[in-house]
C-alpha cells in the first residue's frame, strides 16, 4: 500500500478530478505555469476550502481526523508569507502543533536562534519564510505539502532548504509534495516530477523522463538553450489533448 | 508572570465592582444608618444592577472585540468600529418605538437582530479578511446608516417624546436599571463570553492564515458564524439594556494581547477582564464628575477611547501595528 492516496481530488473551476498516489520516501516536485493548478492540488491534498475528494495517509482519512491529530499526518505551507499578529517565532511554530523538543530541533536546523528575540513583524521576508517553514516541518508530519518554499530565500538557503526537505523524506514513512518554479532545482531534487497545466496533470514521471519530453515546451512555452532556458522560438499552441503523457 | 498579570486584572475588576457597589460610601452609610432595610434595598436594587452591568457589559465588549479582531486579523475591528453596536441600537429603537414592543426582552431581541444584520453586512461589504481601510470604511458606512435610520425611526415614532426618551439611553447609561434588566443583559453575555473563550484555540491558529488553519482541520465557516452570532447575542443584549458604549471593545483586546504574547484567541478572557475593569473605572469616573451631575458613561469612554484610537491609527500609519 502506498503512503498517501489522494482520491477524486477536485476544486471547482481550478482543479479537474485527479487521483494521486504517493510512495513513502519520495519527494514529488510540482511545476506548472501560474494558474495551472499547483496550489489547488496542494489544497485538495490538504483538505482546504471547497476542495473535494479525500486524502488517505496510511489508510487514515485526513479530513476526518481531529485538529490535534492533523499536524502529525500532513502540514501545508502556503505561498503567502503574510502573518496576522506579531508573535514570537517559537510561539508561532508551536501553533502548528509541534512539541517543545521538535521546536528546538527545527529552530536549530533552520538557524532561528539568532532571530528569536524579535517578533515576526520585525523579521526580513527570508527570515519569516524560515520561521513559517519550521512551523510546517516541526510537527514531523507523514506528508509535507510545501507551496514555493524557496521563494524569498537567498541562494544558499534555497539549497539548504531543499537539502533539509530531501533529508526529511529520506526517513521512512514520509513524503513531500513541493510546488516550485525553478525547473532545474525541481529536476535535481525530485524523485518524481508532476507538470500541471490548466487544472490537470499534464505529465507525471521521473524528472529526467519528464524534462526530456516535449511537455515543458508545450506547457511553459520555453525550451533549453545550452545551460539555460529561453522563450520558445515559435509561438506554442498547446495541443488539444493536454493530458499527453511523456 | 503573564498569568499573574492576567489574574491581577481579574482581581482588580472585582475590586472595582466592590468599590462600585459601595461608593460613594457616605450616601450608602447615611441610608444604612437611617433605615437598614432601605439602605439594603438601595444597595441591591440600585447600586448592584449598575455595578454588575458595568462588569458584564465591559467584559462582553472586551471579549467580543478580541474575538472579532482575531477573526478579521485586524486590531481595529471592534464592535463599535464595525457598526455592531449602532446596528444593535437601531434594532432596539425600531422594536421599542416603531413596533411598539418596549419591554426589555423585546428590545433585546431587536438589538440582537440589528447587531447580527450589521455584522453580516460588514462581512458582505468588507470581505472575510478585510484590510484596515476597507474594514473601517465599511464599518463607518454601517454606523452612519444605522445612526441615520435610528434618528429616522425616532422622528417617525408615534410618541412625541421618543427623541428625549431615547437620548440618554443612546449615549450609553447604566443608571436606573432593574435586576430583571440586569438578567436580560447578563445571561446572554455570560453565555457568549464563555462560548467565545472556547474558540480561543482555532482563533489563535488563524494567526497562521486561513489556509493553514483549515489544513489543521478547523472549519472556518463554522468558526466565523459562531463568532458573529455570539458577538451579536452578547453585545446586542447589553446594548438593549444600556445603550451603545464605544471604544472598550477596541482598547481592551489590544491590552489583552500584550499579556498573551500576541496570541489573539487566548486574549479573549483577559480582554473580558480588562473590558470589565475599564467600564467599571469609567462608571466610577462618571459618578465622581466634578460637575455635580452624572455624565453619560458612553461620553466618558469616548473621551478616553477616541484619543487612544487616534494614537493607534498613527502607530499603524508608521507600521508598528500590534
Amino acid at each position: 500500500m502506498s503512503l498517501v492516496d489522494g482520491l477524486g481530488l477536485a476544486l471547482a473551476g481550478r482543479l479537474e478530478r485527479t487521483n494521486l498516489r504517493l510512495e513513502a520516501g519520495t519527494l514529488t516536485c510540482l511545476v506548472g505555469p501560474n494558474g495551472s493548478g499547483k496550489t489547488s492540488l496542494l489544497h485538495a491534498l490538504a483538505g482546504i476550502g471547497r476542495s473535494s475528494g479525500g486524502t488517505l495517509i496510511n489508510g487514515e482519512d485526513l479530513r476526518r481526523t481531529s485538529p490535534a491529530r492533523r499536524a502529525a499526518l500532513a502540514t501545508y505551507l502556503p505561498a503567502s508569507r503574510d502573518l496576522r499578529w506579531p508573535l514570537h517565532p517559537r510561539d508561532l511554530i508551536a501553533l502548528g502543533g509541534a512539541s517543545p523538543e521538535q521546536i528546538d530541533d527545527y529552530a536549530a536546523l533552520l538557524e532561528l536562534d539568532g532571530i528569536e528575540p524579535r517578533t515576526v513583524d520585525h523579521l526580513s521576508t527570508g527570515e519569516r519564510s524560515r520561521v513559517l517553514i519550521a512551523r510546517a516541518l516541526a510537527p514531523r508530519p507523514k506528508l509535507l505539502l510545501l507551496d514555493e518554499p524557496t521563494a524569498n530565500l537567498d541562494p544558499l538557503w534555497q539549497i539548504r532548504l531543499m537539502d533539509v526537505v530531501r533529508a526529511e523524506v529520506a526517513q521512512a514513512d514520509r513524503a513531500a509534495v513541493v510546488a516550485m518554479h525553478d525547473l532545474d532545482a525541481a529536476r535535481r531534487y525530485a524523485d518524481r516530477l508532476i507538470v500541471m497545466s490548466k487544472g490537470a496533470i499534464a505529465a507525471d514521471g521521473g524528472p529526467d523522463q519528464v524534462m526530456g519530453s516535449g511537455v515543458i515546451r508545450e506547457v511553459f512555452g520555453i525550451e533549453r538553450d545550452g545551460s539555460h532556458w529561453r522563450a520558445a522560438a515559435e509561438p506554442v499552441r498547446p495541443s488539444a489533448d493536454r493530458r499527453s503523457s511523456p | 508572570m503573564r498569568h499573574g498579570v492576567i489574574l491581577s486584572v481579574g482581581v482588580l475588576a472585582l475590586l472595582g465592582f466592590a468599590a462600585s457597589l459601595l461608593l460613594p460610601w457616605s450616601s450608602l452609610q447615611a441610608l444604612l444608618a437611617a433605615d437598614r432595610d432601605l439602605g439594603l434595598t438601595f444597595l441591591l436594587e440600585l447600586r448592584l444592577p449598575r455595578a454588575a452591568l458595568a462588569l458584564v457589559y465591559g467584559a462582553m465588549l472586551g471579549s467580543a472585540g478580541a474575538a472579532i479582531q482575531a477573526l478579521f486579523g485586524n486590531p481595529l475591528a471592534s464592535p463599535d468600529l464595525t457598526g455592531t453596536t449602532s446596528g444593535a441600537a437601531l434594532g432596539a429603537v425600531v422594536t421599542a418605538y416603531i413596533i411598539g414592543a418596549a419591554s426589555s426582552f423585546a428590545m433585546a431581541i431587536g438589538a440582537v437582530a440589528g447587531a447580527l444584520a450589521s455584522l453580516l453586512l460588514l462581512i458582505g461589504l468588507a470581505g472575510r479578511r478585510a484590510e484596515t481601510a476597507t474594514l473601517l470604511l465599511a464599518g463607518l458606512a454601517i454606523s452612519a446608516l444605522a445612526g441615520a435610520l435610528t434618528t429616522l425611526a425616532l422622528a417617525l415614532a408615534p410618541s412625541p417624546f421618543a427623541f428625549y426618551d431615547a437620548y440618554s439611553w443612546l449615549m450609553g447609561s447604566l443608571i436606573d436599571r432593574s435586576l430583571p434588566q440586569l438578567g436580560f443583559a447578563a445571561v446572554p453575555a455570560a453565555v457568549a463570553i464563555l462560548w467565545l473563550a472556547r474558540l480561543a484555540g482555532p482563533l489563535d491558529r488563524l494567526a497562521l492564515g486561513e489556509e493553514v488553519a483549515e489544513s489543521l482541520g478547523h472549519d472556518l465557516g463554522r468558526l466565523r458564524l459562531q463568532i458573529i452570532c455570539l458577538s451579536a447575542l452578547g453585545v446586542g443584549a447589553c446594548v438593549a439594556i444600556c445603550g451603545a458604549i464605544g471604544f472598550i471593545g477596541l482598547v481592551a483586546p489590544i491590552f489583552a494581547r500584550r499579556l498573551t504574547g500576541g496570541h489573539a484567541g487566548r486574549a479573549i478572557l483577559p480582554a473580558a477582564a480588562i473590558g470589565a475593569l475599564l467600564l467599571i473605572l469609567a462608571d466610577l469616573a462618571s459618578r465622581f464628575a466634578p460637575l455635580g451631575r452624572t455624565l453619560p458613561i458612553g461620553v466618558v469612554t469616548a473621551l478616553v477611547g477616541a484619543p487612544f484610537f487616534l494614537w493607534l491609527v498613527a502607530r499603524m500609519r508608521w507600521g508598528m501595528a500590534r
